[in-house]
Parts: structure tokens; sequence; C-alpha cells
């Protein structure tokens, strides 16, 4: 028998929230796996790249509190091979631009250790600041 | 034709306020019983300390530039910024060095920037304000002290930045970097400092300090520029 | 021919010796770089929020100095921008097909950079120096091999921005072969391994070092495991976190034993017999000199 879900309006909210941001029809997801089975990170992650798709899915926030979201490094492995040709790496971009822009930053420029900065190339920079700075 | 002074109406904090036509931003302020103290200085466009924020009526945009400098307008609304807050690292020049290492470990804000080219928009000097933050980007210091050359430290810049850069204080880094290690040393220069360190020019010195305002103002303006 | 072509801020800096390389390599084969007046970093990473369009102010305002470039007579009639770091091919190019997609961002953007001389119209197409050398044809990499580099097997690693998403991707993106096919022309043998299109960790390596040396850990082994002697990438980024990040590893692994990873234009130009300067293997961290002399290449 089908189960049936209760999506409440805060919820009905934030499914529809990242499904503008993330420009993707987050409902097409059939749970297949294969953006998990392919994710060089998810050793590192909270939950799987899938369960992240899920969640959001059920309009469930506290995916905005899971690791995931700030560990996808936009390889589009997932991307490419997507059936439904979803791209997990928009949902997760969509997750941190919404803490992003309530003015959050994920890692503080000014905590880095000088050495690092020193040692790290421009291109590593700039794209973690992108990603992860507001 | 009568010999009244033509008045244009403007917004000082949101309050209406005649004011004779072709005030400078500061005049307006000034003739409309501001006393200002912070963020005025030298009025004559060279210190920077009186940028401010305006907008013309039936123009969207939010305009910058110098009090000192900007002429008003009828119907224009005005502020005054007293002062940007920034802050600034601390670095000792002689341990330094002339290249990306250094922007990266003292200012890592110019990786933030998004070229958005509102610095450049905001500038009441002209300058290519993205352009030398883009050049500190790639490490490329000499480029970025040339084109932030005409800097006056005034502010807006900073102010409208979406990255949230400094980029005054990183362009006065460019310049000190180059100053200290890439230009060429100049002959006439090391000379004029050994000729200041021996006392050479102490009598003259003294004189000016002894000078009383008028005659500085008056030997200021007369002074003669030798280019060789 | 005459090429627009873009750097990106990391190759005029820690990758200068893949821009050098490439250079020189590239008047072998009758191709002229000619760099753009003005650029700006093109932001490392690809805009992806619907809505967020400011990000993509930066790449656009390169491709406008395309067009500025060809109104100025730099080059004729020539709109394609050369890029060598993946990193900056993948954000200029996804941008790029982002606009093309949604001509109203197109719009937003223009009227945004006021200031700027032309409008962006969208008729610049961003490329990569693989597919121009593909263009060509490989034959006329062979031609001008001078040193054999027959005693060398390398693994060529594509990471992820040369290959995906696939509206961007040079070839296949699981199972490439452009790389292969280079590294046959110059005379080397290509070695076939599985992590070849595997993420290095990209901008993790910043605040999150210890993924960056697993998946480092991983890549590196799966290479030499593989028979390589050394790697070939183009992304100053993977370098950093393939080649500098290796002490990070044998930090952690003490058993690691370590590998060269070098940019394909540096082992081109040692192919072509262009001089030390030009192959500029001081650059890397892990210097391959030793290993190209034990396999009898003269650098
Ligand atoms: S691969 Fe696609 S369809 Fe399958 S779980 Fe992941 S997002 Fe859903
Ligand atoms: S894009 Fe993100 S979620 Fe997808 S495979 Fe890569 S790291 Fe994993
Ligand atoms: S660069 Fe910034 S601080 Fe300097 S003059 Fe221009 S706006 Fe003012
Ligand atoms: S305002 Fe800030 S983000 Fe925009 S171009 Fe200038 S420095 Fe860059």
């Amino acid at each position: 028998m089908p189960k049936k879900l209760l999506l409440n309006d805060k919820s009905v909210d934030f499914f529809k929230k990242v499904s503008e941001l993330s420009g993707e029809v987050i409902t097409l997801c059939d749970q297949c796996g294969t953006c998990s089975g392919g994710c060089p990170i998810i050793d590192e992650m909270d939950i799987s790249p899938s369960q992240l798709m899920r969640m959001v899915m059920l309009g469930d926030e506290e995916v905005m509190d899971t690791k995931t979201m700030w560990l996808c490094a936009t390889c589009n492995t997932c991307t490419v091979r997507c059936p439904r040709e979803l791209d997990v790496s928009k949902v997760a971009e969509a997750l941190r631009q919404i803490k992003l822009r309530q003015s959050f930053d994920k890692i503080n420029i000014d905590k880095i250790p000088k050495e690092d900065l020193k040692e790290l190339p421009q291109i590593a920079l700039v794209g973690a600041f992108r990603r992860l700075t507001s | 034709m009568s010999n009244k002074q033509e008045m244009v109406k403007v917004f000082i904090m949101g309050e209406a306020h005649e004011v004779p036509a072709g005030s400078t931003i500061i005049m307006a302020f000034e003739y409309a019983g501001y006393q200002l103290k912070k963020g005025v200085g030298c009025r004559e466009g060279f210190c920077g300390a009186c940028a401010t924020v305006y907008r013309e009526k039936g123009n969207y945009k939010l305009q910058g530039g110098l009090a000192c400098q900007t002429v008003v307008s009828d119907g224009m609304s005005l502020v005054q910024i007293p002062f940007v807050p920034a802050e600034k690292p601390v670095y000792d020049m002689d341990k330094i060095t002339p290249d990306i290492n250094t922007i990266k470990e003292l200012f890592p804000t110019v990786f933030r920037c998004v070229s958005c080219n509102t610095c450049t928009k905001a500038c009441p000097q002209d300058i290519q304000v993205m352009d030398y933050i883009q050049a500190l980007k790639q490490g490329n210091i000499a480029k970025a002290a040339d084109l932030s050359f005409d800097c006056i430290r005034c502010g807006l810049c900073a102010l409208r930045c979406p990255a949230e850069i400094v980029q005054y204080n990183a362009g006065t880094l460019a310049r000190r970097l180059y100053g200290k290690y890439l230009a060429k040393k100049s002959p006439e220069l090391k000379n004029r400092v050994e000729e200041i360190n021996d006392g050479k020019y102490k009598k003259e010195i003294q004189e000016m300090k002894e000078m009383d305002r008028t005659k500085l103002s008056e030997k200021y303006y007369t002074r003669e520029i030798k280019l060789k | 021919m005459k090429i627009p072509y873009y750097p990106g801020c990391t190759l005029k800096s820690t990758a200068k010796h893949f821009e050098i390389s490439a250079i020189e390599s590239a008047k072998k084969i009758g191709i002229e770089f000619v760099e753009l007046p003005r650029w700006n970093c093109c932001g490392v990473v690809a805009s992806l929020a619907d809505d967020d369009i400011m990000h993509n102010l930066a790449p656009v305002r390169n491709m406008i100095r395309v067009l500025e470039m060809n109104r100025d007579g730099l080059v004729k009639d020539e709109k394609r921008l050369l890029t060598l770091c993946s990193m900056c091919f993948n954000t200029l190019s996804r941008a790029n097909n982002r606009i093309k997609k949604k001509s109203d961002d197109l719009d937003i953007l223009n009227d945004f950079m006021y200031k700027e001389d032309i409008d962006y119209d969208g008729s610049v197409e961003i490329i990569h120096f693989l597919e121009i050398i593909q263009e060509l044809g490989f034959d006329k990499i062979e031609k001008n091999v001078k040193k054999s580099l027959s005693n060398l097997k390398i693994a060529p690693y594509y990471g992820c921005m040369l290959l995906r998403p696939k509206d961007v991707g040079i070839d296949d993106p699981e199972r490439p072969t452009i790389f292969e096919k280079f590294i046959t022309s110059l005379s080397a043998k290509p070695v076939e391994w599985n992590n070849k299109n595997k993420c290095c960790g990209s901008f993790l390596t910043v605040d999150n070092k210890e993924i960056v040396v697993e998946l480092g850990n991983d890549i590196l082994t799966d290479a030499k495991n593989s028979g390589a002697d050394i790697i070939v990438t183009s992304c100053p980024l993977c370098a950093f976190n393939l080649d500098n990040r290796q002490k990070n590893i044998k930090a952690k692994y003490p058993e690691f034993k370590e590998i060269p990873v070098v940019y394909f234009t540096q082992l081109m130009a040692l192919a072509f017999g262009l001089s030390k300067e030009i192959t500029g293997f001081d650059g890397n961290f892990i210097n391959p000199t030793k290993l190209l002399k034990s396999k009898n290449i003269e650098i």
C-alpha cells in the first residue's frame, strides 16, 4: 500500500524554496542511490547525497544541519550519472545559499592560519570563499 | 536683472533645506546650519576625508563623490559620512615580499571579489578600482600600484563593495611594495634624503614652521614645481 | 592562428610554468595565444543557484573583452576564447551556457554593466587548449616531437572540470580518450587506470585538508599501481591537491611513495625539445627531473 506523507506549511515552503533556488525538480528523484554510489566524498558525509535529496523532498529542514551540504565539492559525478538527470550539487548549493544569505560564514577568513594562506593557490581561496562565505 | 541669489532645494538627512545654487555639498551643509567636524578636511579634493553618497532627483543611482567637489542640484538627497570603519593589517615592510604570497597573507579578502565593478563606479577619482583588485588577485603588484596611484583613501569603494574588501588599504600595500622593492631607484631621491638628514634644509623648515597661515598659504600657491 | 587567450589568476603565479610551457609549445604547432588585454578572475566555481546572477558578471566581462579584441583588430573574427586551466574553462563555459539559455539573466547583466562599451550577446565560445589540439589533429603534435618519451608511462588525470557536467565537458564524462590520444601523440604511453576522473577534493583543501589527503592518497596510489611513472593534469587546483599535498599524505601515511604530477603542456614542451626554462619542472612541488633522467630523457 502506498504510504501517504503529510507535509505541513513550513516544510512545503522549505521544499519550494530549495526547488526554486536549485532550479531542480527534486520530486523526480526516485531514490535509486546512484549519486551516493559514485560520490567521492561520501565517506566524510553524515548523510548521503540521495538522503539529502530525500530530506529536501520531505521538506525536512534538519537537512540544513548536516555536513553533507558543505562537503559537496561540485564534482558533478552524480550529475552525469543520475538516471533522472538531476543535479544534487545544485540542491546542495541551494541549501548553502539559504544559510549564506543569512550572513553565515562557514569558514572564517580571519582564522585561516597565515601559513595556509601563503601556501594555498589563489584558485583554492577564490573557490572556497565563493562556496563557503556570505 | 535681479541679483537675488538663486536657490535650490536639497534634502539633508531627509530634511528639506534651501541652499544657494552652485554650492558644493559641504557648503550646503554649512549653509543649512550644520557644523562639520568629522568627514571634512582639506576642502581641495585632495585629502579624501569628505567622501559622501547622494542621489539626484530623477536618477535611481546612488552616487558617490567628494563633498567639497560635488555641486548640489535641485532635489538632491544628501548625507555626510563621518568615517569609514576599516581594519588594516599590520606588517613590517622589511619582512614581506612583493608577490602574491603577501597579498594572500595580508588581504585574503581580495579573493572574494566578484568583479561587479561597483567600486569603480563609486570612486570619485575615476580609478579602475576593480582592475587594481584584480591585479592584486593575480599577484601583479606593479600594475596594482600603478592603477591605484591616484587613490585618496576616501573609502567609498569599501562602503559599496559587496565582498567587503577594503580596496584602498590593499592598494596602499601595493604602492608601498612597489616603491620599496620594484620601482627603479632614483639617485635624486637618495641624494635629497641625505641632504635632509644632513640638515641642509633645517633653516627653511624652521622658517615654515613659524610662518603664519596666510603666508604659508601664499607660499604654497606660488610654489614652483620643477620637473626635469 | 591567433586566438584570444584567458590565463586566469593562478597561471600568473604558482602555475606560471603551465602558462609558459603552453604558450611556447603552441607556437610550435602554429597557434599564437593573444592574452586578453584586460581580464578579471573568472570566479573559479560556477554560479549554481538559479537566482544568482551576480557571480556571472565576472565570466561575462571576460567574454566582452573577446568582443573588444575583435573590434580592435587584435584578432580577426575569432570569438573563441582559449583556456588552459580546467576550472576557468568550466566556470566560463557554464556561465556562457547559462546566459545563452536564460536571456533574461543576460539582459540584467548587460544592464548592470552599463559602464562596459559593448553589450554581451552570447556569441563567444569557450574552448580548452586540448580541444584546439584535437581540432588541429594529433599528427601535428607527432610531427613536432624531437625527444622521444617512449619510456614514459603517463597517467592522464582529467579530474572533474574538463568532463562534467555534460554540456561543458570536452569528452565522454565516463570514458574520455582525448588525454590518451594526446599522450600517444607525444610518443609516450598512456596508462589505463580507474581514478582518472575522480575528484581531488577541489576547494575543500582550504578547510578540509584531511579529505583531500585521503582522496589524493587513493588517486595517486591507483596511478602507481597501474604502472604510471608520472601524472599529467590541466588544473592548478588538482596540481596543488595532488602534488603539493603529497607532503601531507606522507605525514599521514609514512609508507607513501611520491609520484610527480605535471601539467600536460610541460611534457609537450619537453617532447618538442624546448629548453629547461620553458618546461619549468622547477615549478612542480615534486620535481620530475630525476625520474625523467632515469628514463633516459634529457631535460
Ligand atoms: S541518482 Fe538521481 S534519482 Fe538517483 S537518488 Fe540520486 S538524485 Fe535521486
Ligand atoms: S557533486 Fe557533490 S554530491 Fe555529487 S558526487 Fe560530487 S561531491 Fe558528491
Ligand atoms: S579607490 Fe576607493 S578609497 Fe581610493 S579614491 Fe577611489 S573610492 Fe576612494
Ligand atoms: S566592489 Fe568589491 S566585489 Fe565589486 S569589483 Fe569592486 S572589489 Fe570586487
